[in-house]
């Protein structure tokens, strides 16, 4: 602990040595209490439609693909297509999430369902996003044994779920959904946002795709 | 890391007589600027946002300490430790001693420019653990056993056919008649070399670019998804950041995040904002099983207070670099130590002093394109301006120097005269900078241009900011990136 008191200890000092400490302190629990929204951009302050428009357009700036569903029960044939489309074979990774487990698999009959964390050796991860962002085309996930963090980033294709209800205009938004489900100042051990597939310009600068994460990210957005 | 400050003026020499450094800078006067403009152009707000985020990290650097506070009491309660190092010493040890516990023979490394400040690939290699770099562009250097060149594109200064040689000599389990000519190929196998190690490591350490107090969070910003998979497989994940990264809420760290990725990349998002908060949870399939945040201090507290305060506003997007004439011509080695560009050259001395970093000040044509374009609006040319001033009283000047300095104290003082003397000068300056738009040499100048190239102002960009300079003072809400 000795660290701590010397570096608190400059800190104070430079700061012009502890007066107004009670005030100061008043002044920050405020803050944490109520965080300040600040500035949010007008981009995404739309009606439901133009808002999925937006995110729709924005996700597939970033080079993400999106695939409109009208139900849930249309998304096993949506993932099936996109495998078929792309010439991978019929296999996904999936967690507990029971927005996904419930869905009608057995309809696609050749589809090979594996449960749990990725291992690595997986071509396509199936996720349900906790939300996303129409200002920045981004999707937000949250860890646990629903949709494993894994999934995220180890196989070559991520396909992401978002029911259309859960599409927000901005950041800020999504943070007040994420305080309300987890509680105030309470996080889930990973929180990812998602926006477009993995890149890297760092070879003479020129942007390629398929880093590290997938190559290649897919949405199925569900209703709206 | 050896520190080569001391040497500038010979690191910029070699670095403008270097022909692969010259081809490679090409790539940064190209690519960032017009992204950084395109994406800042599409946000209205932008500039709203400058103003927000230069206020979240005021209010939250006069309240640094206990801010620091509330931040280590929410990592404790989510199942964290938080370590306090004073020194980059300090701050190694504690690494080791958590890597030691954890058996750890080799470590995964997201990028993180404060793993450089405190030497910890050296002093692991020394300590018989094994770091491997994820981040392509820092994999690249760590093959080769150099440092990063820029704070966001490590491996900047390289050109393709240099890494394609790297991956034939390192990588010579692979058939030698592989085809590695083009830049896909090479992201491909270091894909595929990179993926083994991550399942190998016994520890992940990532860096930080912001921690929340609100929470207890770390925040890192990526776009290739190395810093996830360090983090997520190992059974540890150390995160290291300096005192400064701290931000009071997910909503302060959201509106600094909208400024971040537009000024670093062009981007409106990096691929992957990621917020880590403690070990995994009971029931929770992966993930980490312990976190440590180490929090280093290593001259950023002795900062607080002083004129170079601001400085610590600076969130490592790198856009002051991508900016700076200087910087792309002699590009980040030749200043020296770990910070390049105009951020490095106001915060190397600090954190090094001012006896080995006194000549980084020097190294700018006090432009004021890097000040322009800060998302943070530090006020670099300024600061540089104070080191040089401590320099010179310090008497670490030679006399031509002290005498320059003299002259040009007396025009910055008076800007009337000061706006006149460069008005004047400048359609003279571009004349003579001819197609080049670099002075090798300049007419009575020879003390500036023995050293440093000075740019040959574009006439009309130049003029138009003085100009702006002169208007805004009138009207309010100028355009963004007019010199403030
Ligand atoms: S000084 Fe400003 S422009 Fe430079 S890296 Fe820091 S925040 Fe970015």
């Amino acid at each position: 602990m000795n660290g701590r008191e010397v570096i608190l200890g400059k800190v104070r000092k430079s700061l012009g040595g502890g007066h107004n400490d009670a005030a100061r302190l008043a002044a920050i629990e405020a803050r944490l209490a109520r965080p300040p929204k600040g500035v949010i951009p007008e981009r995404g302050q739309l009606d439901d439609k133009a808002r999925r428009r937006l995110f729709i357009a924005m996700a597939e700036k970033v080079s993400a693909s999106v695939k409109q569903v009208k139900s849930y029960d249309d998304v096993p044939k949506a993932v099936a297509e996109y495998l078929r489309s792309r010439n991978l074979p019929a296999a996904i990774r999936i967690g507990n999430d029971r927005r996904l487990v419930k869905l009608p698999w057995t309809s696609q009959r050749a589809l090979e369902i594996k449960h749990g964390p990725s291992d690595g050796d997986d071509e396509a991860g199936v996720s349900h996003a906790f939300g996303a962002i129409a200002e920045s085309g981004t999707l937000v996930l949250t860890s646990g044994g629903d949709n494993p963090t894994t999934i995220n980033f180890l196989p070559e294709h991520h396909i992401v779920v978002v029911d259309a209800k859960d599409v927000a205009g901005d950041m800020e938004s999504v943070l007040s959904r994420l305080r309300r489900k987890y509680g105030k100042g309470e996080m889930p051990r990973t929180l990812n946002f998602i926006t477009g597939p993995s890149r890297s310009g760092d070879i003479e600068q020129k942007l390629l795709l398929g880093a590290h994460g997938p190559r290649a990210l897919h949405v199925i957005l569900v209703g709206g | 890391m050896q520190i080569t400050s001391p040497r500038f003026k010979q690191n910029a020499r070699e670095a403008l007589a270097d022909p692969q450094l010259q081809k490679a800078m090409g790539n940064v006067r190209g690519g960032f600027i017009d992204k950084r403009q395109a994406a800042i152009d599409a946000l209205p707000e932008f500039d709203a946002l400058r103003d927000n985020a230069r206020a979240i990290k005021d209010h939250t650097l006069a309240n640094l300490d206990l801010y620091l506070e509330a931040y280590e009491a929410k990592v404790r309660a989510a199942g964290g430790f938080v370590h306090w190092a004073e020194t980059a010493e300090d701050a190694r040890n504690v690494i080791l001693d958590i890597c030691r516990a954890a058996g750890a023979r080799t470590v995964t490394k997201g990028k993180s420019m404060i793993t450089e400040e405190i030497g910890l690939n050296e002093f692991f290699e020394k300590n018989g653990v094994s770091p491997v770099e994820t981040d392509l562009g820092e994999y690249i250097i760590q093959l080769r056993g150099e440092h990063p060149s820029h704070i966001i594109a490590p491996a900047v200064h390289l050109n393709k056919e240099q890494v394609e040689e790297d991956f034939r000599r390192v990588h010579d389990h692979l058939p030698a008649a592989r085809d590695l000519s083009e830049p896909e190929a090479l992201l491909g196998e270091a894909r595929r070399v990179l993926r083994a190690k991550y399942f190998d490591a016994d520890v992940g350490i990532t860096g930080a670019n912001f921690l929340v107090a609100e929470t207890g969070s770390s925040i890192i910003v990526t776009n290739e998804g190395n810093g996830d998979l360090t983090q997520i497989l190992p059974k540890v994940h150390i995160v290291l950041a300096s005192l400064e990264k701290i931000v009071p809420t997910l909503e302060d760290a959201a509106q600094i995040l909208r400024v971040l990725a537009r000024s670093a990349t062009g981007q409106d998002m990096s691929v992957y904002t990621t917020v880590s908060t403690g070990p995994r949870r009971p029931g929770d399939p992966d993930g980490p099983e312990e976190y440590h945040v180490v929090l280093l201090d290593n001259g950023r507290s002795s900062m607080l207070g002083t004129e170079f305060q601001d400085m610590l506003r600076c969130i490592r997007c790198g856009a002051c670099m991508n900016h700076c004439p200087v910087y792309h011509e002699i590009g980040g080695h030749a200043y020296g130590w770990v910070y390049p560009g105009p951020m490095g050259a106001v915060l190397t001395p600090a954190l090094i002093g001012v006896d080995k970093a006194g000549h980084l000040p020097n190294a700018s044509t006090f432009c004021g394109r890097c000040e322009s374009v800060c998302p943070m609006r530090i006020p670099l040319p300024k600061m540089m301006r104070h080191w040089r001033e401590r320099e010179f009283e310090r008497g670490l000047n030679p006399a031509t120097a002290r005498g320059g300095l003299k002259f040009w104290a007396f025009f910055a003082k008076r800007p009337r005269l000061y706006r006149l003397a460069t008005s004047m000068a400048v359609p003279v300056l571009s004349l003579l900078g001819g197609r080049k738009g670099r002075f090798r040499s300049l007419p009575l100048a020879g003390g500036w241009t023995k050293y440093r190239d000075l740019p040959a102002p574009e006439s009309r960009t130049f003029m138009q900011q003085w100009h702006g300079r002169e208007t805004s003072k009138q009207e309010t809400g100028g355009k963004q990136g007019a010199a403030r």
